[in-house]
């Protein structure tokens, strides 16, 4: 018995070490980014390169600021958070009709819904932007955020959910006079906080990485994400690549951040939603 | 009778306030788009259609016919399956293999690099793209560096056609482990411990217990990350859009950046429509092709 655990533990051992070098090797973008973009502009193209930079400075993130319209930027890609968080809601909304009310095809509708998920994005995209060129909002807000605003997956997580709260509860607060819209707001939305936590960091990843919508929708700099910004500096600052580096930490460093203070939920809302 | 039936809806009104409008959404930018995409595949949509839609005409399958002679979509089918065949065993085995590493234990260290793998997935496919750029940049990059240390020659990651194709494929597994190591993971904390207790009682090895207890029990996650992974790296897009362009000499066009190209640079609408109808087909055969390989494989 002693000398199996001795292997068990040899074997922790092993799997330990190897998951550090995997892990370095992994992250190692990440930190040449965070590196790099302290250095100097003369720094960055010395060879052999230095792992930190000699003489830290944060010119290039001000750069950022000055040179690019960053700012601008960082102000759409909220505006798009926030939108997104709208239809976040009404994907809730709907999981909630699915999940506690009967009528008519209801299953047939849902399995509609679900149908939308095998749809790839090549093939919509295309006729979406001529929907919406007839209805004049190519190069708006509105067009940037519309089309995302639903998503078949998340109405089905949210009806997996809801489908868990007793109908006992509904029933209770119908008898005691709440109004339908009463009960979701105040019963169920409080009730399905888990799933709305797993969903809401899984939406402000997504707004604020949307990338290729943007980029076909938004003709003019005033409405660009700091992706589409970011892409724009690839191409205008092609060999500043301390400066590019600044641009990348800048997008990604806050996702880090909101991701190390949820991951927990992430993983477990994986782990709950049936992906067994 | 029309008047009952209003009368019900307005009562039972409820449920439709809850669904519409996520349905209104879903069915006109999802389900009627697919039917717009394969009505103007059979037409020369292009700018001159947008603005007028007189000038726009039927041609048949016109569309689909030059698709069979166009040798830049010759090189994007070749490409995209170029990238699935390679990609995607490599996603499996290094999301699989992570996660039976993580799997060993649950202290934080555990936890720690359970976050550090999952990082990439989450991490903005334009930011990867700017770093990765300037890591793989022939004169400049950290990794003709680190090569030039053990004295091998400066590799034109980006700049050769095949090594371009490995390239992308480098990032697109590094950014593509994440979610289906957490996917396997959850999978394994599934597994009740009773099985391997009773596979050491009987005197299997570690090795026995992985290829007879574990893998077999991962069936449907494997079966799950499988399904998925294909159809996303069928929908291989980003990478060489942000990285390579497409280029050089075609070499790294995928279907799906094939059509965004025609669509959105050529503006030549219905060409790229029926090009995503090919793209659509192919995914729905390879996955109908995978659900009947699983029922076979769940007879024996």
């Amino acid at each position: 018995m002693a000398s199996g655990r001795s292997k068990g533990n040899t074997e922790k051992w092993i799997a330990t070490i190897l998951l550090i070098v995997g892990g370095f090797i992994v992250s190692l973008p990440f930190l040449w980014m965070i590196t790099s973009s302290f250095k100097p502009e003369s720094e960055i193209l010395q060879m052999p390169p230095t792992i930190f930079a000699e003489n830290p400075t944060i010119q290039n993130y001000i750069n950022l600021f000055t040179n690019m319209n960053f700012g601008v930027y960082l102000r759409n890609t909220l505006i798009i958070v926030l939108l997104s968080f709208v239809g976040l809601f009404l994907n809730a909304m709907a999981g909630y009709g699915f999940a506690k009310y009967d009528f008519k095809n209801k299953e047939k509708v849902f399995y509609l819904v679900l149908a939308t998920m095998m749809i790839p994005g090549q093939v919509t995209m295309i006729p979406v932007y001529l929907l919406l060129n007839e209805m004049g909002l190519i190069n708006t807000m509105a067009g940037i955020v519309l089309p995302g605003l639903a998503a078949a997956f998340s109405i089905f997580l949210f009806r997996m959910f809801m489908a868990t709260i007793p109908t006992d509860l509904i029933e209770a607060a119908r008898l005691d006079g709440a109004g339908e819209f009463y009960i979701f707001f105040r019963l169920i939305m409080p009730i399905s906080k888990p799933i709305f936590a797993v969903q809401g960091i899984l939406t402000f990843i997504a707004a604020w990485n949307s990338f290729l919508w943007p980029l076909i929708i938004a003709n003019d700099e005033s409405l660009y994400t700091l992706s589409v910004g970011l892409s724009l500096l690839k191409g205008q600052y092609a060999s500043n690549f301390a400066l590019q580096m600044a641009g990348a930490a800048f997008m990604v460093i806050p996702i880090i951040i909101i991701f190390s203070f949820f991951q927990k939920y992430i993983v477990e809302g994986f782990t709950t939603s049936g992906l067994k | 009778m029309l008047n009952q039936l209003v009368k019900g809806t307005v009562r039972n009104r409820h449920p439709f306030i809850f669904i519409a409008p996520a349905l209104v959404i879903l069915i006109l930018f999802s389900l009627i788009p697919i039917m717009i995409a394969f009505v103007i595949s059979f037409t020369d949509m292009d700018l001159k259609g947008l603005a007028d839609w007189s000038n726009i005409s039927f041609i048949g399958v016109e569309n689909y016919a030059n698709l069979l002679g166009d040798t830049v979509f010759h090189k994007a089918v070749y490409n995209t399956f170029f990238y699935v065949v390679i990609g995607v065993p490599l996603v499996i085995f290094f999301s699989l293999g992570i996660a039976l590493l993580l799997n060993y234990g649950k202290n934080l260290v555990f936890t720690v690099f359970r976050a550090v793998y999952f990082m990439p997935a989450i991490t903005n496919i334009i930011a990867i793209a700017v770093v990765w750029g300037f890591l793989y940049n022939t004169e400049y990059g950290l990794f003709n560096y680190l090569l030039s240390l053990a004295d091998v020659d400066k590799i034109p990651w980006l700049e050769h056609p095949v090594i371009a194709k490995l390239s992308l494929i480098l990032l697109a597994v590094w950014k593509g482990i994440g979610i289906n190591m957490i996917i396997f993971l959850a999978a394994l904390q599934g597994i009740p411990n009773s099985y391997y207790e009773a596979a050491k009682i009987d005197g299997a090895k570690r090795w026995q217990i992985l290829f007879y207890i574990t893998i077999p029990l991962l069936r449907y996650a494997i079966f799950f990350v499988t399904v998925t992974t294909l159809i996303g790296w069928l929908q291989f897009f980003e990478e060489p859009f942000i990285m390579t362009q497409g280029g050089p000499l075609d070499g790294t066009v995928s279907m799906a950046l094939f059509i965004y190209q025609r669509g959105f640079q050529f503006s030549e609408f219905g060409y790229a429509a029926a090009g995503s109808f090919v793209l659509f087909i192919v995914i729905i055969i390879v996955t109908l092709l995978q659900f009947k390989l699983r029922k076979a494989d769940d007879e024996i």
